[in-house]
């Protein structure tokens, strides 16, 4: 029963893992991107439709990310080279993409989708403890490996380096002769592959079908999850575990009849999630050093 | 050869006015898109019948015209609906004003919609537990309530920001959650109608419970709430110090915070008020159209105000003309719907197109575009 | 810019004018959603239902529907625009709907309206309902005979009569065969969620069921079922396609028949204002085909399903006992409806506590 629970958790955890490490480097690059639930919806839809139209799950994946990345590109489109407001784009990007998926995927209603099967090696995965994470399906050892990409890519490699450069003053970065807005722009195209795939996740393993708006604010939970992970990638695995985690226990106390109105219960991700902000943020020797500096604002070069 | 963005010399007033016309000829020409492409992958283009491609093509403008009809004139078009315009854009625009003032500051309250379901709760108390008060003072009792329920739960985020620094985007969107489930409760459990046939609402409000209408129409005094506190804001904003100080700290931090202005007071101020406004359109959608508390009293106002009060332009006045247009647009995707058979995501499409362009074309006030011919020179100069 | 203009208000006006033109002689059957119309589950089962009446009516009907449309004010303003655009009868097709179909009904006099799973009416106003815990009773008995456990899984969205109605329909066909029968409950706080529901789904499992029911509408726990090769049934639609292994039965929503007939009554002038409430005998409801089964398995389902059909057995037959042991009918008499529409209590045996 416990090999049960945490393999659901961490089946839980993975599309929010995607969208948040995605959301990270966006954010890491001094973009605040507040779409993702708009772009995850896309990717949901567009990687279901190819899915289902070739009978190609990795093509399905692979649409997933190109849908995230457009809609990715009209915000960056908007955002850095229009220089409109942040926050005001991510939201008008959430409503059109929610808006969007919904249209085209009027056809993929009730239509039943092929899941993708879990990895298996014989005899190994049947193992405790670690045999359970021998027996994943393969779109979670990409969160994992994407996450540790990041990481190692953010604090040991040049191109990190000019990221979190930019992200933190983007006047310096420029006068040191870095083009802030094609950083930025690729960062931002970064998080959109990452909420495709997130979107994907949804529509291909985690509920092999597609519904309207079946991504049901995971987009906003990402949000959060990266700055409860301060901005540093294993923090952020571990926050997706924890919601999760909380999530899936919840209704395992439900199960359990614990006797508790189940509105409350339902709450308690998201009071979790605040409380556990606040007492990152109280820390903010911690919260500074991460933060990016210069996150919501735009950059037009001077000359 | 590139296309650059240069900042003007001072702001375009001419394009302040062009740039909402730009983006809604924009935002018609997206649709066209998107009517036209509905139409041809709902036709069958092998069959002779349907005229082929350019049959469907003509067929996608015919309907692109009767949707234009039916989405945006046909509700001015009669008593009834305009009746109704007003009553859907009325707590839209009341959240839409309080938002604008926050956002100025740089304050970024995302959970009015929490804020709207607490407002209803609080105000919601007095004629649950005492449904035989119907005197004067019982309305004016239950609309000060909403406001002051609203105004703590906003209270929260912004205590917490001040004291924590905790981002104030996530913990008032969480909050959201936290407030309708917690409606749902109340509204399934202990304040049920106990002669309701265990139906999930309160008890209906009767009587000096329930806001009054207007010269016989379905508009209530609400509207008058939205002048009110439109004119409120337009004021503070233009003739008070707390005005001034709101702009400055909005647009530059740093130089409001030499001026000695504090920015945790305005962050609590501007939260407090957008919260108050929120509670008082959450108790008028109880009071009001809806008339009981219900497991849920808006069907997303609380979102919906945020991009009214970026299509406003964060100004009060606008927030209203933005507001009615927002509240025509949900009309005329239910007129859309019956007329042409499409999907009500047509309407967020819509929405999300328009509050991109506006987004996009605003920034014409301030730049303009330059086309470069030679790649320029890094003159490597700083200013911040 | 003028000759575009010209050219413009030439389209709106042909369009315009082609629609009215249609509309003229054929009676206009109207239908209010609060879901999306291809949501998987409930509102599609009142679609499936609007495309039945315009297939089988054809020339004489001409159907449309809005979709997911709010409770409260909205569903009001819904109500008018479709009545005002010259629907003659509506279906309004959920229960948080019942005070706006009151109200705009007393405005339209001459419209018919019909509204689901309601209890208020007026002169122009009928209900309608299916008695869908009839095919909960029979899905109990199901279940208690093919667990191994002897423990169900129960995901539900909200507590309202309908919903305690069949949790404890389910459990009482589940006692009638296993009186120790366990049942296992987890409240998902919407109607629809896939994720939330495949995560209840598999909660439940963990937790010792190892057969799933829902008052939900998504296939997702049934998939789930599917996945770790145990079994569950369908709701609202069948789910046979999503869920092939794993799929017992469905209780269908099959509101087309009654549609048809109702929108005929209006078009021979027969329609007045009823309280219907159908079962399995009306053909409102029907069970899918029972697969995955043993035969002997289905061939005591069948005989149940004949029972009910024949008025023989019926799910609330006293005694019937709450949870503290307090008797709410005794022996040989039955629940009337009137207490039926209003459940909100469990009967003994279950071991969730019900919100109150």
């Amino acid at each position: 029963m416990l090999e049960g629970i945490l393999l659901t958790i961490i089946t839980a955890a993975t599309p929010l893992l995607f969208a948040s490490i995605g959301e990270l480097v966006t954010e890491r690059s001094g973009v605040l991107n507040l779409g993702v639930e708009g772009m995850m919806a896309m990717g949901a839809v567009i990687g279901f439709a190819v899915a289902h139209s070739t009978g190609n799950i990795a093509l399905g994946v692979v649409g997933a990310i190109l849908a995230g990345m457009a809609m990715a590109a009209l915000f960056g489109v908007v955002t850095l080279i229009f220089v409109a407001n942040q926050v005001a784009s991510g939201l008008a990007l959430t409503l059109f993409g929610l808006g969007l998926s919904g249209l085209i995927g009027d056809a993929f209603v009730g239509v039943p989708g092929a899941g993708l099967a879990r990895v298996s090696i014989p005899g190994l995965s049947e193992l405790p403890v670690v045999g359970l994470l021998l027996r994943l399906d393969p779109l979670t050892y990409l969160a994992v490996a994407i996450t540790t990409a990041v990481s190692w890519f953010l604090f040991r490699m040049r191109g990190g380096l000019i990221l979190r450069a930019v992200g933190d003053s983007h006047v310096s970065a420029h006068a040191l002769g870095y083009s802030v807005i094609r950083v930025r722009f690729m960062a931002v195209l970064f998080g959109g592959a990452c909420s495709g795939l997130a979107g994907a996740y949804l529509s291909l393993v985690y509920t092999p079908q597609w519904t309207q708006a079946m991504t049901a604010g995971r987009g906003w939970i990402a949000l959060a999850l990266v700055v409860f992970g301060t901005w540093l990638p294993g923090r952020v695995a571990i926050g997706a575990l924890l919601f999760g985690g909380v999530s899936i226990l919840q209704l395992h106390a439900q199960a359990l009849g614990v006797g508790v109105p189940s509105q409350f219960l339902s709450a308690l991700p998201y009071l979790t999630t605040v409380i556990v902000l606040v007492i990152i943020s109280r820390n903010r020797a911690l919260v500074r050093a991460n933060t990016p500096a210069a996150l919501g604002q735009s950059f037009v070069p001077d000359r | 050869m590139r296309v650059e963005l240069v900042r003007r010399g001072e702001r375009s007033a001419a394009m302040a006015y062009l740039s909402p016309l730009l983006a809604l000829l924009l935002t018609l020409i997206g649709g066209a898109l998107i009517v036209i492409v509905w139409r041809l992958s709902t036709v069958d283009l092998s069959n002779p019948a349907s005229g082929g491609f350019f049959g469907a093509l003509q067929q996608g403008f015919v309907d692109y015209g009767r949707f234009l009809y039916v989405f945006f004139i046909e509700p001015l078009t009669e008593l009834w609906s305009l009746e109704e315009l007003v009553a859907k854009a009325t707590p839209i625009i009341l959240v839409a004003i309080g938002l604008s003032l926050c956002y100025l500051s740089n304050t970024w309250n995302i959970g009015a919609e929490g804020q709207i379901a607490v407002g209803a709760i609080t105000g919601s108390f007095l004629p649950i537990f005492f449904p035989d008060w119907h005197g004067p003072f019982m309305l004016p009792a239950m609309l000060i309530l909403g406001m002051l329920g609203g105004m703590a739960y906003a209270a929260i985020p912004a205590l917490l920001k001040i004291r924590f620094g905790t981002n104030e985007i996530l913990t008032s969107l969480m909050l959201v959650y936290v407030a309708q489930l917690f409606l749902d409760y109340l509204a399934r459990g202990p304040w049920r109608n106990p002669e309701g046939h265990n139906f999930p609402d309160s008890r209906a409000f009767d009587g000096g419970q329930v806001l009054p209408t207007l010269f016989d129409t379905n508009i209530r005094i609400s509207l008058i709430f939205v002048f009110i506190a439109a004119f409120a804001a337009w004021f503070l904003m233009r003739w008070t110090k707390m005005g001034f100080q709101i702009k400055v700290l909005g647009q530059a931090p740093r130089a409001g915070a030499f001026a000695g202005f504090s920015q945790n007071r305005m962050v609590l101020m501007t939260f407090l008020i957008s919260g108050a406004l929120a509670g008082l359109a959450g108790i008028c959608e109880v009071a009001g159209p809806v008339g009981q508390l219900r497991t849920s009293v808006s069907p997303g106002y609380g979102f919906t105000a945020i991009i009214v009060a970026f299509l406003g332009r964060l100004n009060p006045i606008g927030a209203i003309f933005a507001g009615f247009l927002l509240a025509l647009s949900y009309l005329g995707g239910e007129g859309a719907q019956i007329a042409l058979g499409m999907s009500d995501q047509t309407t967020r499409v819509f929405q999300g197109m328009l509050l991109f362009f506006v987004l996009a074309c605003d920034s014409f006030i301030f730049y303009r575009l330059q086309i470069v011919r030679t790649p320029t020179l890094q003159t490597g100069t700083v200013t911040s | 810019m003028k000759k575009i203009l010209a050219t413009a208000t030439a389209i709106v006006a042909l369009a315009v004018g082609i629609g009215s033109a249609n509309a003229a002689d054929k009676l206009k059957a109207c239908w209010m959603y609060v879901g999306p119309h291809n949501d998987g589950g409930y509102s599609e089962g009142h679609d499936v239902g609007r495309q039945m009446v315009q297939k089988e009516l054809g020339d004489k009907v001409e159907t449309s529907y809005v979709e997911s449309i709010a409770e409260g004010p909205d569903a009001e303003r819904a109500l008018e625009r479709l009545a005002r655009s010259g629907c003659e009868i509506i279906f309004s097709t959920s229960f948080g709907f019942m005070d706006p179909t009151i109200k705009v009904a007393a405005k339209f006099p001459k419209v018919k309206f019909e509204h689901a799973t309601g209890f208020k009416t007026a002169p122009n106003v009928g209900t309608y309902n299916a008695r869908f815990y009839e095919g909960r009773y029979i899905a109990g008995q199901i279940a208690a005979k093919q667990s191994k456990s002897g423990v169900a899984g129960y995901i539900v969205s909200f507590p309202i009569p309908e919903v305690v109605m069949g949790i404890n329909s389910f459990m009482l066909g589940a006692q009638s065969i296993n009186p120790d029968f366990k049942l296992k409950i987890v409240w998902v706080n919407s109607w629809f969620d896939p994720a939330k529901e495949a995560d209840a789904a598999k909660a439940l499992f963990d937790q010792g069921a190892d057969i799933i029911t829902q008052h939900t509408d998504s296939p997702a726990p049934l998939q789930i079922a599917q996945e770790r090769g145990l079994h569950g049934f369908g709701q609202a639609h069948n789910m046979y396609d999503f869920a092939p292994k794993a799929q017992y039965t469905a209780i269908i929503d099959t509101w087309g028949p009654y549609y048809v007939k109702r929108v005929n009554a209006v078009l021979d002038g027969t329609w007045k204002a009823e309280q219907i409430w159908d079962g399995l005998k009306d053909g409102i409801l029907h069970m899918a085909d029972y697969t995955n089964l043993p035969d002997d398995v289905v061939a005591s389902a069948k005989d149940t399903q004949a029972k009910i059909e024949a008025g023989t057995l019926h799910p609330f037959k006293g005694p019937i006992f709450k949870q503290d042991g307090t008797e709410v009918i005794g022996e040989g008499k039955t629940l009337d409806d009137g207490t039926l529409l209003s459940m909100n209590w469990y009967v003994k045996g279950i071991d969730d506590k019900l919100p109150q």
